[in-house]
């Protein structure tokens, strides 16, 4: 009889045993995760958190922060005229130059992924691109389409055409950066290549059985078997066109010519004529030229928002053309 | 009157240097004082520059001359500091105790917010003589009725021009009124077989070098206020320059002007248009007499005042320089004031440094000096510098804005995207937007 009357505290042992494993276990986890959870803390929980406060502030990094309430997003949607310019080129790269990039590394892989010859090579080359520095890049790409002395025009000017003023005219300045974008794609392209080169051989010879060319085969096989990859590479690109910087930032300081004083360097940004004052762009002239860091701050909040609100919309309704492998997606 | 005034500053000047027992005078007037002097306790000064370089090193010898005449005081000088990373320090609490900015123009923003100290103490009680220096450097120090500057060394803005070109084209004299330097500019101008530009007469494209309003505007005698607001559409000058850019540029076709354009060389390089013999005329700083002497030496150049619209405006031009200030949290305050004293008026210092720098001195006094030894060509900015007619920006708690929205106005104009009966409409937009922006920001609002 004395058994049964034990057992109880054995098993109250066990339950207990158990629940020190699993926060054991909990422990170790965290101790593995500590490294990315105090660089997410600080790097990003923290900043983001801040940058939500500091949107409701006049705050001029030289005084602290004094509560505003709204006025930063009032001034931001009512007042200020230089948003809305900035909003358009933002969308024009989203809506041009992110669908060109995708089209075109797509392209890409699907003409490596048929190469039969010196394959490693090619791949090496269209790859080498996205291995250079934005600013180098940019700065390569500035010199190259300098209507007067750069290459691509004197080419031009040698078969009877005359260049465009890249770089220094409204209308082309945008599309030079696209140009500079696509030559840049190779990590969008090797992701594509990888997934091109998945898609299971058999499909390809059922469809070929059943009479499909390459066109049908790349249109009923591939792009429905790659869609998932697809979907990544434009959400990818619509958050990084949202982000645009770099290049515009160095394009239009280089090709707007150097000055002497913050207020010439200031007028550089968004050359020429404000085409290339993306929304980041605007966003760091507010905050880090004029020291308007509250007003940035709205602008940043606003661009986390139509990010997240971007990406989900694509998102949802990519199920109608995004195609899972496997159960129960 | 300017000479007679800066004759009397000199004399002042003189019998303060007396007063002092030589080793460099302090100030202009002889009822000045020193009492940020009487503590000696030893300190080492903390003072941020943005210079680098050649230019660091001239700073050097001013700063033993300072340590020579208050040797309780060492200095530690930093170079290459822009105004961000003062920013960055005042608010992280560890700032310099004397910093000094090229930014002239984020004043209001520095001074506005406090994180440079209004020097007003101090000056009041040292009996500190602010009208040693020009009206225009009285201006750009200030913002409202706190003084957060005090000047080191200043720029004033003139024509450069080709000697050879001009006498090539039978050009005797550089112009003196606008209209002869659209014409002078059309003469000077040459083009390759194809059409295009090889040579320009005068660039008058926006945002090109020194091209910009604020360098431009006081050619046509041109403001930037009316009250406190931006009175941009309210100054006829605006408009009349702008008529005149595009004039120009209409003559030389807009695309062929930018073709060229693009073709220039970096402005602070060897390959600079005006020192390569591309542009026959130039608007530029007086320092570019340093640059053409070690880059371009066999060029063959002179300088004038700016031309102007109306002959009374002749002589003067845009005037504007580095400032030096007391940032909030200083730990040597009263040591950093005599540092910024120092540096601001010393006559021995100032001749130095504008020789190594080749800058203006900045006091009136200091323009006469017989330690200053320059290139005859540079006279012409030193008089101008003193001429009482010429301007400076305004200091504005939205820092440069109004001039950035303006320059943007100005490119779309230029390049043909407004219309001419547009003109006044659209310059009074960019008042409205920049009264905007100078509503909110005075009231601590957004942005």
């Amino acid at each position: 009889m004395s058994a049964p009357a034990a057992s109880p505290p054995i098993q109250l042992d066990r339950t207990a045993a158990k629940r020190r494993a699993a926060w054991r276990r909990r422990g170790i986890v965290a101790a593995f995760m500590s490294p990315w959870l105090v660089g997410f803390t600080v790097f990003f929980a923290y900043p983001l958190v801040m940058s939500a406060y500091l949107s409701f502030t006049h705050y001029d990094l030289l005084s602290s922060p004094k509560w505003i309430g709204l006025a930063n997003y009032k001034f931001l949607f009512t007042k200020d005229q230089t948003v809305w310019p900035a909003v358009k080129n933002t969308l024009w790269f989203i809506a041009i130059a992110v669908p060109l990039q995708v089209l075109f590394a797509l392209g890409i892989a699907i003409m490596l992924s048929r190469a039969r010859r010196g394959i490693g090579a090619f791949r090496t080359v269209f790859y080498l691109p996205a291995l250079a520095p934005p600013v180098a890049a940019t700065l390569g790409f500035v010199y190259l389409l300098n209507p007067a002395t750069g290459p691509v025009n004197t080419i031009l000017e040698k078969v009877g055409i005359q260049g465009p003023l890249w770089f220094d005219s409204p209308q082309w300045s945008k599309p030079s950066l696209t140009l500079l974008a696509l030559w840049g794609v190779g990590n969008t392209m090797i992701i594509f290549l990888a997934a091109v080169l998945d898609v299971p051989q058999h499909l390809y010879e059922s469809a070929q059985l059943d009479g499909a060319g390459f066109i049908a085969r790349v249109r009923f096989v591939m792009l429905p078997t790659i869609s998932p990859v697809i979907l990544f590479a434009v959400v990818l690109g619509v958050i990084e066109g949202m982000q645009y910087f770099t290049q515009a930032y160095v394009a239009a300081n280089v090709a707007g010519g150097s000055a002497s004083y913050s207020a010439e360097a200031a007028n550089a940004l968004g050359y020429p004529e404000d085409s290339t004052l993306f929304y980041p762009v605007l966003l760091y002239q507010q905050g880090f030229r004029y020291f308007n860091m509250g007003y940035a701050s709205a602008m940043a909040m606003l661009l986390l928002a139509v990010s997240f609100a971007v990406t989900f919309i694509i998102v949802q309704n990519s199920r109608r053309f995004v195609h899972y492998q496997g159960p129960g997606r | 009157m300017i000479r007679v005034a800066a004759a009397l500053s000199a004399v002042l000047a003189a019998l303060a240097l007396a007063g002092c027992g030589g080793g460099g005078s302090k100030n202009s007037s002889s009822t000045t004082k020193d009492t940020a002097a009487a503590d000696k306790t030893p300190v080492t000064l903390t003072f941020w520059s943005p210079f680098t370089a050649r230019e660091l090193h001239v700073m050097d010898d001013g700063i033993a001359r300072f340590h020579k005449r208050y040797p309780w005081i060492t200095v530690k000088s930093v170079g290459a500091i822009t105004a961000d990373k003062v920013t960055a320090a005042i608010h992280a609490g560890n700032p310099p105790d004397v910093a000094s900015m090229f930014e002239t123009d984020e004043l209001g923003a520095f001074c506005n917010s406090g994180a440079w100290q209004d020097l007003n103490k101090y000056i009041d009680a040292d009996n500190f003589d602010m009208n040693q220096f020009p009206k225009t450097i009285r201006d750009y120090t200030a913002y409202k009725d706190k003084r957060c500057a005090l000047p080191f060394l200043a720029d004033s803005y003139g024509l450069y021009y080709n000697k050879a070109l001009l006498a090539k084209a039978g050009i005797t004299q550089p112009p003196k009124t606008v209209d002869e330097l659209a014409a002078d500019a059309k003469k000077l101008t040459t083009r390759n077989p194809d059409g295009s530009l090889k040579v320009v007469g005068f660039n008058p494209l926006m945002g090109w070098y020194e091209n910009a309003p604020v360098h431009w505007g006081p050619m046509w005698g041109a403001t930037w206020m009316n009250g406190d607001k931006s009175g941009l559409a309210d100054s006829p000058g605006w408009e009349e320059m702008a008529r005149w850019q595009k004039k120009l540029i209409d003559w030389y076709g807009y695309d062929k002007l930018v073709r060229w354009q693009a073709g220039t060389g970096d402005e602070f390089s060897a390959s600079n248009a005006f020192e390569a013999g591309k542009v026959a005329m130039n608007l530029d700083g007086e320092y570019r007499i340093g640059f053409i002497k070690a880059e371009a030496p066999k060029l063959d150049f002179g300088t004038a005042p700016p031309p102007t619209s109306k002959p009374d405006l002749y002589g003067t031009s845009f005037v504007i320089g580095t400032i030096m200030g007391l940032p909030k949290g200083a730990k040597h305050a009263d040591a950093a004031w005599l540092f910024l004293k120092f540096f601001s008026t010393d006559p021995t210092t100032l001749a130095q440094m504008s020789n190594g720098l080749a800058n203006i001195p900045s006091t009136l006094a200091s323009l006469k000096s017989t330690e200053l030894k320059y290139d005859p060509r540079f006279k012409t900015f030193m008089d101008v510098f003193a001429n009482p007619k010429s301007s400076t920006q305004p200091v504005l708690s939205i820092g440069s804005q109004n001039q950035t929205l303006f320059a943007s106005f100005l490119t779309k104009w230029q390049a043909g995207h407004v219309k001419d009966q547009d003109l006044h409409a659209g310059i009074e937009n960019v008042d409205k937007q920049i009264d905007n922006q100078l509503e909110q920001a005075n009231a601590g609002q957004a942005p």
